[in-house]
């Protein structure tokens, strides 16, 4: 590995000014385990890494007065797992993140890292976009909130600027009778990267019309995807077979999968299909019975 | 440019300062400089958890972490297990044949005692999703289980 100057900064604002200062040649640090595997490679040799763990800011959950939750961006993602208020609120983000690598990597892994990565097949970005969650930016200019739809660019590509520190994430109160659901598609159940990943968020009335869907792809695109068009299908339907399948093959349509070394073009684009029509079954099924929304 | 700095980490209640380059890993700095190679590398990119240590209470893989990182902090590793005698996991390893090969298991020791401080009497699904991140290719899980098991058991008893 390339040697490199290091910096641990204590605050926001002094991260934000040393990221500023070196300009291309810096790269912040959040857990490290996509950056430190890339720099071990070479695919990624800075001189300067800005690690941000010891930013006390930026770590925490806590509540808003609008009743949404944020919570800091460096925050080990196994905080989050084992929070009480984030397991009942959040139930499908908790799942999400209990899809990522094994404890060991989610003791060091960071919400705000994988989002920030960007890969295509993170497992917890599919799940905020259908929390419609937000994020807080800041960098010289000051801060601002942006949604995290309009935060993927491209694969390992975001709106993130240079020299910005994304630093917290806010997820707004769940609905009642909502209900959501994430189903990563793998060949090992622990350590291991999605050849599809689904995710779906579903608000039912009380006679179980849909009221809101709202269904994120992972790993058949070159970002997190929403399905716009599978999630207006929905809206304000029963969930009978014929309108699950239209959905799911609204999904299918929506995804842009390539093929790899993990599956085939094929391969990936119907299980689209298969597994969104589950995802929204098992999400409703959540919302009817009041225990995961 | 010399980015080289002075640390300070606790390892296994010993208290050490090691002079490191920032680019130098936790795993590399137990190994090399405090001749701790109990800590396995397997695949140095997470995957495997060979190199295990527990990390101001966390489990961690110690090839994902920058030395640096972990300045003022303190690590548990394999060789801080047994005291005068062996572990009550790694004596269950020995009796219920955990390991073949050998590498990969101060990793599961490690993830293994993680997991038998915060639940001491897991069930067998418990046991497998605690130990997860480590991988083995020789013994097949199934004996890594039951030792596993058993030591909870035995723990439980001596207590």
């Amino acid at each position: 590995m390339k040697n490199f100057e290091y910096f641990a900064p204590e605050t926001t604002e002094e991260a934000i000014r040393l990221l500023d200062e070196h300009g291309e040649a810096a790269k912040p640090l959040a857990g490290g385990t996509d950056l430190l595997i890339f720099m071990r490679d070479q695919k990624i040799t800075p001189d300067v890494i800005v690690d941000l763990k010891g930013i006390n800011a930026l770590s925490g959950i806590e509540e808003l007065p609008d009743g949404s939750v944020q919570f800091g961006s460096l925050t080990p993602m196994q905080d989050l797992a084992v929070h009480p208020m984030m397991r009942e609120r959040y139930p499908h983000f908790i799942s999400s993140i209990r899809e990522v690598g094994s404890i060991q990597v989610r003791n060091l892994a960071t919400v705000g890292g994988n989002i920030c990565n960007a890969s295509p097949a993170a497992d917890t970005p599919p799940t905020l976009l259908t929390l419609n969650a937000q994020v807080r930016l800041a960098g010289p200019r000051g801060e601002r909130v942006i949604p995290l739809r309009e935060f993927f660019v491209g694969p390992g590509q975001t709106a993130l600027e240079r020299d910005e520190v994304l630093t917290h994430v806010i997820l707004p109160s769940p609905q009642p009778r909502s209900g959501g659901c994430y189903i990563k598609l793998a060949n090992r159940q622990a350590m291991d990267i999605a050849f599809v990943g689904v995710s779906s968020y579903v608000v039912l009335d009380e006679d179980h019309t849909v009221v809101d869907a709202r269904i994120a792809l992972g790993a058949v695109a070159p970002t997190p995807l929403r399905v716009d068009a599978a999630e207006t299908i929905l809206q304000g339907q029963q969930l009978t077979k014929e309108v699950l399948s239209e959905a799911g093959e609204a999904a299918e349509a929506a995804s842009r999968p390539i093929t790899d070394h993990r599956a085939s073009v094929e391969y990936r684009r119907m299980m689209v299909k298969v597994l969104t029509r589950r995802a929204v079954l098992r999400a409703a099924e959540k919302a009817r019975n009041g225990n995961g929304r | 440019m010399d980015a080289k700095r002075w640390i300070q980490l606790t390892v296994n209640g010993e208290e050490h300062e090691v002079y490191v380059e920032p680019r130098r890993r936790l795993l590399d700095v137990l190994r090399e400089d405090l001749g701790l190679t109990g800590t396995k590398e397997g695949c140095g990119t997470g995957d495997c958890g060979a190199c295990t240590v527990i990390l101001d209470g966390r489990l961690v893989n110690a090839c994902l972490v920058f030395a640096i990182s972990a300045n003022g902090k303190s690590v548990e590793t394999v060789e801080g297990l047994a005291t005068d005698h062996l572990h009550p996991i790694q004596e269950a390893f020995i009796q219920h044949g955990g390991l073949q090969c050998g590498i990969c298991t101060p990793g599961f020791l490690m993830s293994a005692k993680h997991l038998l401080n915060s639940n001491p009497n897991p069930t067998l699904d418990e046991v497998r999703f605690g130990l997860a991140g480590n991988l083995c290719r020789c013994t097949g899980y199934t004996k890594i289980y039951e030792a596993v098991l058993a030591a909870a058991k035995n723990m439980r008893e001596e207590t």
